[in-house]
């Protein structure tokens, strides 16, 4: 069944993917440590930002306070690493629940007392600042002072406990962001990705269809939690420090949602390209200003924003669906 | 034989307005039965409340035994009452055949046997060719048909269609017509619509109940209910002889 229906559509994407992943994998060895780093970044980015593609684009449920599973992610991670040295893929046994039930918990309170929209969406930051002033003023985990995980200087990379250089953690992303490519492009061929789509599109006659839409918009919340959560500890293991004013911060739920909104929303490859996008944007500003000599301060980020407007403007649906139509791929990446 | 659906004294009102008062009636299993009445006499609301889109404030609502009224409308769904909008609702953005296919996974866990539903119904209703189109981009007739066919692939033993032929040509509200009846003939599907186009309501029901002002003004059978004098005073129109 999954073979016949592969048109040349699918194998034109399947070559995508594969060159994409095979250039993806030789980067260590083209780019010098500075560039690694930036491609470090945009696969944090394409990362965050698929797992919140599962939730707004998916399932229609606008996040806007991503942060706070990020934040308890890198918190619950650098606390059982600095505490008893528990290594962070065991720490995943705790983040992922405590990520999750935190989603439940919005969740309920929005979709059991029909919270939606806007409203939803405020709901959403209001949980990330509670995080944010909570952490602020908890001693357990240094408060305002700050959380750091040790840094020394490391014989080799040690996966297990994630202390290493770059190119160890610019394996480690990109294994994570092709799973989390994988895991969403299966979930949205299965019955709960239609069952979200369905709910995107039309609440209401989603129900009359028969979907039970405040089970499955808990599904798409707890499931978008728990995959941002990893982002979370790989930030707190690539930084190792971690400040609630930053984790959990708006503007950290800003940069997650500006990714998959610029390459385009509900799409697999959209936070991807998106990332590539406003990361690849941002250096080339750096590197154009300072060639011309420019040193007015904010006129990055003037010109930043100037160039989001427009890509916002010229492309409503975002930079991925057009460029897909444009490479013969329409509706796979979808 | 016992009712597949049966109303009992139901009502609804909002603020003062009484939309539906103290509507009973039964809609025997099998057959094709019609809700008629002019703008307002409360047929939608009527049908939101069989659907489980809104409760009543009193009366009961049976469904094949179970009182269903006081259950949200997924649930009515999954119990067998489908329905399509009176202003019509797909899903958008989605592909005509991804809306049917939604439909067809209530009751299917394979996403690939729902699509195969999908498509047998897509024929059945005239639009496999248009089946990859966002549905978005589909003429009224064809966007009422694929409603119908996102409600069939629910498995309901009960449709509620509401205004399926309103907007339609003569030749489409035929072919509407053909479909439903041989939907009703061959599957033995109850069919529940509230219809303006008389043409249609004359060809497919076997029974009819006129609604006005919130009440139900009389039942029976279609050559009956048009020699009705209350009906004819309040629906057909007061200069008809």
């Amino acid at each position: 069944m999954m073979l016949r229906s592969l048109g040349p559509a699918s194998w034109r994407s399947g070559g995508l993917i594969a060159g994409l992943l095979a250039a993806a994998l030789a980067a260590p060895w083209l780019v010098n440590d500075y560039l690694l780093t930036v491609l470090i970044i945009i696969l944090y980015f394409a990362y965050a930002g698929q797992a919140w593609n599962i939730m707004t684009g998916f399932a229609g449920q606008l996040s806007l306070g991503h942060a706070v599973y990020v934040g308890l992610g890198a918190y619950v991670a650098a606390a059982l690493f600095t505490r008893f040295g528990i290594a962070p893929w065991i720490a995943l046994l705790a983040v992922i629940p405590v990520a999750m039930a935190c989603g439940a918990i919005i969740g309920f309170l929005a979709f059991r007392f029909g919270v939606t929209g806007v409203y939803f969406a405020i709901l959403t930051i209001a949980f990330a600042e509670f995080a944010r002033v909570g952490f602020d003023h908890w001693d357990l985990v240094n408060a305002s002072s700050g959380l750091f995980l040790p840094v020394k200087q490391y014989a080799h990379n040690d996966l297990w406990l994630l202390r290493g250089d770059p190119t160890m953690f610019y394996y480690v992303i990109l294994a994570a962001t092709v799973l989390a490519f994988a895991l969403c492009f299966a979930l949205r061929r299965s019955r709960v990705g239609y069952f979200w789509l369905a709910i995107r599109e039309d609440e209401q006659a989603a129900r009359a269809a028969g979907v039970a839409t405040f089970r499955y918009k808990m599904y798409a919340v707890m499931a978008s939690a728990a995959v941002t959560s990893f982002a979370g500890v790989f930030y707190a293991f690539f930084y190792n420090n971690l400040f609630p004013e930053q984790v959990f911060g708006i503007s950290r739920s800003i940069e997650i949602i500006l990714g998959p909104v610029i390459g385009g929303i509900g799409t697999l490859f959209g936070p991807i390209l998106g990332a590539f996008v406003l990361t690849g944007l941002a250096e080339a500003l750096n590197a154009g200003l300072a060639a011309f000599g420019l040193d007015l301060p904010g006129a990055k980020q003037l010109l930043y924003g100037f160039c989001l407007l427009i890509v916002v403007v010229a492309l409503p649906e975002g930079v991925w669906p057009p460029l897909a139509r444009r490479l013969g791929v329409t509706g796979v990446g979808k | 034989m016992t009712a597949l659906l049966s109303l009992s004294a139901v009502s609804k009102r909002f603020r003062g307005l009484v939309a539906v008062d103290r509507v009973s009636f039964a809609v025997p299993r099998g057959i094709i039965f019609a809700v008629i009445g002019p703008n307002g006499a409360g047929k939608t609301t009527l049908f939101n409340m069989i659907a489980g889109a809104m409760p009543p404030d009193d009366g009961s609502i049976t469904f094949d035994g179970e009182a269903i009224d006081r259950l949200p409308a997924d649930e009515v769904c999954r119990r067998g009452i489908a329905r399509t909008f009176q202003i019509v609702r797909p899903f958008p953005a989605l592909s005509v055949e991804d809306n049917v296919t939604i439909g067809a996974l209530l009751h299917r866990r394979d996403v690939g046997a729902a699509r195969q539903r999908a498509q047998a119904l897509l024929r059945r209703l005239d639009l496999f060719d248009l089946r990859e189109r966002p549905a978005s981009t589909l003429t009224l007739p064809d966007r009422k048909r694929l409603e119908v066919a996102r409600a069939l692939a629910t498995e309901p033993q009960l449709l509620l269609l509401d205004e399926v032929m309103a907007g339609l040509r003569p030749t489409e509200t035929d072919r509407m017509v053909a479909i439903l009846q041989a939907l009703n003939l061959q599957s033995g599907l109850t069919v529940l619509l509230i219809e303006h186009v008389m043409r249609a309501v004359m060809a497919l029901a076997s029974r009819v109940l006129v609604l006005d002002h919130g009440t139900a003004v009389a039942e029976g059978a279609p050559q009956e209910i048009v020699r009705n004098p209350a009906v004819v005073q309040s629906y057909l129109g007061a200069e008809a002889p």
